[in-house]
């Protein structure tokens, strides 16, 4: 088996098309001249298959193949970008020219072509497609189904599904440097419908990693993911009406990390602050968080399902320290904004696809543990709500107010938990949330590795994580006035 | 249009028709007892300036092919971007594996052939814009430059954007049907940010259409992009209360989204619909209508045929308050023992009727209350219909705008919502395929101070 991602690059890509070492040479000519300040060319080779279970049978499967290149010159603060799905010299030398008509005419400069060695193997450069044989994945369905509707008599409907994607990509830099990355994602996911009396309630679960499938097979993972989507939507039933207005809120560990990806981690993405159009705009070395407050963007997490070996520009991920004590410490950084305010990138750089241009976006965020026992946190508080499980977010970056809609949620009466609330969103402001945080838990977990972020209309897979936490001071919008 | 640029749209059309039935052949051949297929061909231009410099030119180009094969009422399908002749084969022969591990389910098949668009009528939807990347740049600058030069508290810009795309769609299946369309699509937009003081706050503003001509003017989408960021600065809280809350009209669209996806037939079969067994049910007050017109000329979701091939056709969904139908495609259709709608593929061109109170009117009408112009994240649960999101607007008193209102939530539950909906205004004032005006709601949550 071929593990070297450049080799397997080379032949998943490069070699169908009939691409030779001599016109990447002439595409980068074509594209990066002297009046141009960057350029590159991202190939892509993508592969996804996904498997749905509904009414107890395998309903549906779908295999899809995805390829091209995305061509990018920049000049200055100005961006020309081209993309074809086809591979092939002369449409790709199109490409190249209606990319680089960004800038004046000018010389292109030779380079050399040279590869650059992985130097990071967070993931095993397999196709998580063929791990499995077909007859073992549609087990694996019916067996969460069968799970499922075990776990409860009031469970009424299941749909479960699992997606493998394997994505290649290879990016030639300016430099003539050319890397790559052979990226495996699967992802198993249980939503099932109960019903008692006239109440339906609805609950979901499921994980992820850049893995192969077995990865479901092991630690109970998969069954655990149809008991988890049962207990939601059974507790679900139970709830009540959830309360309104501003109070002191406890966060589980684990996912409702999306805190910190819409309060603060979009604002500190560079483009924004290059900008200035972020509420985090000049203010590193400034308070934004309540001493104790540490919170990273690692992409080096291994099998993470935000981790990358490279981002999108090739450029190695790392582990960037964003708020350290409470103090903002740095932006996230693609090429392009690091050049425009003097910096390096992050390793941050990426996209969605070829079709898409990349920009400053987030890997794995999360806040680092604290002292505390989360039953000490829970016990310090006479009344307010705890929130355990989240659906989205969102955030105004300019303005700095964000949302994340809470799917489990119990309210806290003198220092206990007691009875369930309906789902409700959380709104505060993103630059003076974490100063309200008030203790921090020693129980940092990560998600379960289903995170998807959007913007600007793309969409790449994160991951996020933090330790029990209180906030003193969040608005909680249930019904209950 | 010139002659030359129809030809050519003709000539693409008539090989991507080809290519469907070429795929449909090769279904065939594999032993499929039926198949379906549809391949999307698209071409564009988007630029971007921001403080009246070039930001970024893109050329877009994007081919894209699914195939359906059915062995029986088993099925399995598959996709891809690259439509050369060997990647085509190769996605048949993928659906076709996919097949021989997918189940037996009665309603895993195609239409009714009877049930296929006899005609396809020209709905006007394909007006290409010949514009070179210089005339693209220089509406997108106009734009910003209108935005930026409004008030002197717009001080910095996200820039403005111009689009312009054309593209064919091409459906066929084993029925024999095969047919086609060519569209265009184009759209400007700004976003600037305001400060006064300590408040930084940004907005942005539209137009979208099919033929250029339809785009509201590149002035006019900037003074309202910076005339909207204006009325923001200064935002605060308010209290937490039970209020009166209007939904201006580019966000009570959201609203009608609701309905939608509560009264497709996966939600309903799925059984993840708070309305659920409400066909025929009063949903809404006695006044409201809402309906289709899927053959609207010009209409941004105007398609003469759905994803199923089935013609589509004008209809209501809500009269007289009461909901009419669900909107199902084959399938749902098939799994809810109903008949197809007509709308794989989902609504298109949605009108509510509109009353005869203008804005002004409608916030007297409220008297105090939250005027809602912007909804954030995703606080809809659809199987219970309890509606929870972030917000932001104007507090209103006496029938007037007092001061603009963020960091905020409204909470209710959109089945109540529905039935205290109190007024729809005649305020249309946005480009976009769902029509309606502004909502005014009797009562809801607001969670603040």
């Amino acid at each position: 088996m071929m593990t070297d991602p450049i080799a397997i690059a080379r032949t998943s890509i490069l070699e169908p098309a009939g691409l030779t070492e001599q016109d990447l040479d002439r595409l980068l000519g074509l594209l990066a001249g002297s009046a141009v300040d960057a350029a590159d060319i991202y190939f892509q080779s993508s592969r996804l298959e996904s498997w749905v279970l509904e009414d107890g049978i395998i309903k549906d499967g779908n295999f899809s193949i995805e390829q091209g290149a995305g061509l990018r010159a920049i000049s200055g603060e100005k961006t020309g970008f081209a993309y074809s799905d086809e591979l092939r010299f002369p449409a790709l030398a199109q490409a190249a020219e209606a990319a680089r008509a960004i800038a004046r005419i000018g010389q292109g400069e030779q380079v050399r072509i040279g590869e650059v060695a992985n130097k990071r193997n967070l993931y095993d450069p397999t196709n998580p497609i063929a791990s499995l044989p077909d007859p073992d994945k549609i087990a694996l369905l019916q067996r969460v189904d069968a799970e499922a509707r075990r776990a409860d008599p009031r469970v009424r409907e299941v749909v479960a599904s699992v997606v493998a994607v394997q994505d290649t990509v290879l990016v030639l830099g300016d430099d003539g440097a050319l890397s790559a990355d052979v990226r495996p994602l699967v992802r198993l996911n249980v939503s099932v419908v109960a019903e008692d009396g006239g109440r339906r309630e609805q609950g979901s679960s499921g994980g992820g990693a850049r893995a192969d499938l077995d990865y479901f097979l092991l630690e109970d993972r998969a069954m655990s993911f149809a008991r988890e989507a049962v207990r939601l939507a059974i507790t679900n039933l139970e709830a009540g009406d959830a309360p309104a207005g501003t109070m002191t809120v406890v966060l589980g560990s684990g996912w409702p990390g999306v805190l910190l990806h819409e309060a603060i981690g979009h604002g500190l993405e560079g483009d924004f602050n290059r900008k200035g159009s972020s509420a985090f705009a000049g203010r590193i070395g400034e308070r934004v968080a309540a001493p104790g407050v540490t919170v990273v963007d690692d992409g080096t997490l291994p099998g993470r399902r935000g981790s990358l070996n490279i981002d999108d520009e090739g450029t190695m991920t790392q582990n960037t320290v964003l708020i350290e004590d409470g103090i903002l410490c740095a932006y996230m950084q693609d090429k392009l904004n690091a050049r425009l305010t003097g910096t390096h990138s992050t390793g941050n750089g990426r996209r969605e696809s070829y079709a898409h241009l990349p920009m400053p976006r987030m890997t794995n965020t999360y806040m680092l543990a604290g002292e505390r026992d989360p039953e000490e946190i829970i016990a310090s508080v006479d009344k307010g709500l705890y929130a355990v499980n989240f659906g989205g977010g969102q955030v105004d970056i300019t303005s700095g107010k964000f949302v994340f809609s809470a799917s489990e949620a119990y309210l806290i009466e003198n220092g206990k938990v007691g009875r369930p609330v309906k789902g409700a969103t959380l709104i505060g402001n993103g630059p003076d949330v974490l100063t309200r945080v008030s203790m921090i838990g020693n129980d940092l977990r990560l998600d379960q590795g289903v995170g998807t972020c959007g913007k600007e209309g793309q969409s790449v897979p994160v991951g996020v994580g933090q330790p029990t936490l209180r906030i003193d001071g969040l608005t909680v919008g249930g019904t209950n006035a | 249009m010139s002659i030359a640029a129809t030809e050519d749209t003709a000539e693409r059309l008539a090989r991507l028709k080809q290519t469907i039935e070429d795929l449909l052949k090769e279904a065939k051949r594999r032993g499929a007892t039926a198949a379906e297929a549809s391949v999307g061909s698209s071409a564009g231009l988007e630029v971007s300036v921001r403080l009246g410099e070039v930001e970024t030119v893109e050329h877009t180009r994007d081919n894209g092919l699914g195939i359906t094969v059915y062995f029986g009422n088993r099925k399995g399908s598959a996709s891809t971007s690259d439509l050369s002749t060997g990647a085509l084969r190769d996605a048949v022969k993928a659906a076709c594996a996919i097949a021989e591990h997918t189940q037996e389910d009665p309603c895993a098949h195609l239409a009714d052939a009877a049930l296929m668009a006899a005609e396809i009528p020209d709905l006007d939807l394909y007006h290409p814009w010949h514009l070179g990347v210089e005339d693209a740049i220089e509406i997108a600058a106009a734009c910003e430059d209108s935005a930026r030069g409004f008030d002197p508290r717009i001080v910095n810009s996200e820039g403005a954007s111009l689009s312009t795309h054309t593209g064919i769609q091409v459906y066929g299946n084993s029925h024999g049907f095969v047919a086609g369309y060519p569209t265009s699509r184009h759209g400007l937009s700004c976003a600037v940010i305001g400060q006064e003081g300590e408040s930084l706050q940004r907005d942005h503003w539209w137009t979208s259409a099919r033929a250029a001509a339809d785009l509201d003017s590149a002035r006019m989408v900037g003074e309202r992009a910076a005339e909207r960021t204006v009325a923001r600065l200064g935002s605060r809280r308010i209290p937490t209360c039970q209020v009166p809350v209007l939904f201006r009209a580019e966000v009570a669209t959201g609203l009608i989204r609701s309905l939608v996806s509560a009264i497709q037939g996966g939600s309903i079969y799925r059984r993840t619909s708070f309305l659920l067994d409400h066909l025929g049910e009063r949903i809404f007050p006695e006044f409201v209508r809402i309906h289709e017109e899927p053959h609207l000329p010009r209409g941004l979701s105007s398609a003469p045929f759905d994803g199923d091939g089935v013609a589509t056709r004008a209809k209501d969904l809500i009269t007289d308050g009461v909901l009419q139908t669900y909107l199902l495609d084959a399938y749902s259709g098939c799994r809810l023992g109903m008949h197809t709608t007509g709308n794989a593929g989902g609504v298109r061109n949605l009108r509510i009727v509109m009353g005869d109170l203008d804005r002004a009117a409608l916030l007297r009408e409220m008297g105090t209350g939250l005027m809602v112009t912007e909804l954030m994240g995703h606080g809809v649960n659809p199987v219970t219909g309890d509606y929870s999101r972030g917000a932001a607007g104007f507090w209103v008193e006496g029938g007037e705008i007092r001061h603009p209102v963020e960091e905020v939530t409204i909470a209710g539950n959109l089945k109540r919502m529905y039935a205290g909906l109190l007024a729809v205004g005649n305020d249309c004032d946005y480009s976009g395929s769902t029509r309606t005006g502004s909502w005014l709601i009797d009562k809801m949550t607001i969670a603040g101070e």
